[in-house]
């Protein structure tokens, strides 16, 4: 990771003019919330309320917030399938998220697709993929039709490391270029694809320099950074918007918990873990609040307060929804014509 | 009405949809300057210009992934494989994105797309010569249609192409160049419905695409000997709708289902156990299957055409039925 440039005054005289208070306590909330969420979620799996893969965004917070504070509203949005983060982000009502995880009809998607599959197109949430890579080309197809369309949105895709190892990643990232798609490729780099290091898995390590290939401008960003994220993707976003083409950012971050549940870790030391979570963006951006007085320690405490509330409710909701009716198996598989 | 071939009935079927709908554009390999691989899409890049006649590159995953996000995006795409064969590069994007998008996100969103492939063979060899609708047919999610004549190809993809669901349009090399008659009024032809393209007493042939040609022909040679068949159309692999079948049946007491593709696993098992299950005391005779040999499509001429169902192999199992 390039090194982070140590602040002096000037810098944090331009720190302040780049967050605002109500911004600053914002933001702090979103990343406190999925950090929560993510917390309740993982017990909730541990009590068998939640089946199948879990994928935690613990640890990775500032890039989903950061980044959806970068982008206009109306921005598309689609992702890989460690998701919770960006539909929180975008603001869906998180009984919605909780209860699709249980498998529940007041699930955002009727419990049908579970927690590696949430969207909210309200909201242009496109939703999370599955088959690592898969969604890239939608991603463009997206693009082509808000270009096509003459809209004045881009399209966000996120994906992790290890997707910028598969074909579709290469074949849409060819496409954007050549056709100036207005995209912008977020890759969280976590330095683990699954339980393999990025320098087992690529030949580049530097997996911005991939998109290069494509002449497509690149930035490594440190992704536990919530201001860092915020003003690349703004700044990418606008490129791409003006007609410049695709934009990639490869976003440093570290992934806390295991892959899924139930993953031993015996790809990485504790020491490993523990010195990463020196860098929490959670615990990063509490302390740039604080030092820089954009809020005092009881405000924050009482937004985590204002959370919990928020999550147990999101939890009871959950455990009380009903599951779907056996009849909805044959509801949206295809539309009746 | 009026004769044309089923290269320009699809063709007409694909201008008169841009016409109609601006949302409607045209994306694949080789679709605009060179005017489509097999000339389908010639003089619509002249007529509609690049932004909605896209030639790709050659990216199958690309092409097919690219179109469904265009659809989710509100445009209406037909993305053209350059033939089915390809359509193995892209499968991760049918079966898992193309088909399954609509039902894993609880009914969000819609996938008005038509991937457009054709299937045939021509001395092509092992890679270049399949014919895979059964893998397709085989996906909820999906609708495949396989059509045989210029009139149907033409109705099919009118009706594809304003379908809110996701569709694979199957055409077939070898029928390109087939002439028929298409009515001159506008027209369109509803999914899953077969059509029966020749009535008769004695034994159903099911069959779609190429095939019904093969089993006409045949047909007509066996009426010499006073044996009449009975050729039904599919038309439409999924949804699959046999009740058009199921009244020949009743009819002729024998079924026999004539494929293109490799037998084992194929539309004629589908059927066959639909036949046994459905109109059981209606057989006469066990339903029986003809397809291509159980090997990989060779390259040399002669054994090539060993590989293919043909009418002379069709005529000796109805016969056979009969005996």
């Amino acid at each position: 990771m390039g090194g982070t440039k140590r602040s002096n005054s000037s810098e944090s005289d331009r720190d302040r003019m780049r967050v605002t208070r109500e911004e600053a306590l914002a933001l702090f909330r979103k990343m406190s919330q999925i950090r929560r969420f993510e917390e309740r979620a993982e017990e909730a799996y541990g009590r068998g309320m939640i089946g199948g893969f879990l994928h935690l965004y613990i640890g990775e917070e500032a890039i989903a917030v950061g980044a959806l504070a970068g982008l206009e509203p109306e921005d598309d949005v689609i992702t890989h399938y460690r998701d919770h983060g960006y539909v929180l982000a975008r603001g869906v009502d998180p009984k919605r998220v909780m209860a699709e995880l249980y498998g529940k009809s007041t699930g955002l998607g009727k419990g049908k697709g579970g927690s590696m599959h949430l969207a909210d197109v309200s909201r242009h949430l496109w939703g999370g993929y599955a088959v690592v890579g898969g969604h890239v080309p939608l991603a463009a197809g997206l693009a082509l039709a808000n270009q096509y369309r003459n809209l004045p949105r881009v399209v966000s895709c996120f994906l992790g490391d290890g997707a910028t190892n598969i074909g579709t990643f290469f074949s849409s990232l060819n496409m954007a270029a050549l056709w100036k798609l207005p995209l912008v490729v977020i890759v969280e780099n976590n330095r683990y694809g699954m339980g393999t290091a990025v320098k087992r898995a690529s030949a580049v390590e530097d997996i911005y320099r991939k998109a290069s290939a494509f002449n497509i401008p690149a930035v490594r960003i440190d992704g536990n950074d919530v201001l860092a994220v915020r003003d690349a993707v703004r700044d990418m976003a606008r490129t791409a918007r003006a007609g410049g083409g695709p934009q990639m950012i490869e976003a440093m971050t570290y992934r806390f918990r295991g892959h899924s549940m139930g993953d031993p870790q015996r790809y990485r030391s504790r020491e490993e873990v523990e010195a990463a979570k020196a860098a929490d963006p959670i615990d990063r951006w509490r302390r740039y609040i604080l030092e820089r007085n954009l809020a005092e320690e009881e405000e924050l405490e009482r937004v985590i307060g204002e959370i919990e509330t928020e999550l147990e409710e999101a939890v009871r909701f959950a455990e009380e929804s009903p599951a779907p009716e056996p009849a909805e198996l044959c509801f949206d598989v295809v539309v009746e014509e | 009405m009026a004769l044309k071939t089923y290269r320009e009935a699809l063709r007409e079927a694909l201008r008169e949809e841009m016409i109609r709908d601006e949302r409607v554009l045209i994306m694949g390999q080789e679709v605009g300057v060179w005017g489509g691989t097999y000339a389908v899409t010639r003089g619509l890049l002249d007529e509609f210009g690049e932004k909605r006649v896209i030639d790709t590159p050659i990216a199958e995953e690309a092409i097919v992934g690219a179109a469904i996000g265009a659809a989710m995006g509100g445009l209406r795409p037909v993305a053209e494989l350059m033939t089915i064969n390809f359509s193995l590069v892209a499968m991760d994007q049918i079966v898992n994105n193309m088909a399954k998008i609509r039902f894993m996100f609880g009914g969000q969103m819609t996938i008005p797309l038509v991937v457009r492939t054709p299937a045939g063979w021509g001395q092509l060899a092992a890679t270049h010569s399949q014919t895979f609708e059964s893998w397709f047919a085989h996906i909820p999610g999906l609708t495949v249609v396989m059509p045989s004549t210029p009139a149907d190809a033409k109705g099919l993809l009118k009706t594809a192409i304003r379908s809110e669901n996701p569709v694979m349009f199957i055409e077939h090399a070898r029928l390109y160049g087939t002439k028929g008659e298409v009515p001159e009024v506008e027209y369109t032809l509803p999914m899953g419905v077969p059509d029966v393209k020749r009535a008769g007493r004695d034994v159903t042939i099911v069959t779609y695409s190429r095939m019904v040609n093969v089993a006409l022909e045949a047909a007509e040679t066996l009426a010499r000997d006073g044996i009449e068949c009975e050729v039904v159309d599919l038309r439409t692999l999924r949804p699959l709708n046999l009740a058009a079948v199921y009244g020949s049946v009743e009819k002729t007491h024998r079924a026999i289902i004539l494929e293109e593709d490799w037998t084992t696993c194929g539309m004629g098992a589908e059927i066959a156990a639909r036949i046994g299950r459905d109109r059981f005391d209606s057989l006469d005779a066990p339903v029986e299957r003809l397809g291509q040999v159980e090997a990989p499509i060779p390259y040399a001429k002669n054994l090539e055409a060993l590989m293919f169902p043909d009418e002379a192999l069709l005529i000796g199992k109805v016969r056979g039925m009969l005996a």
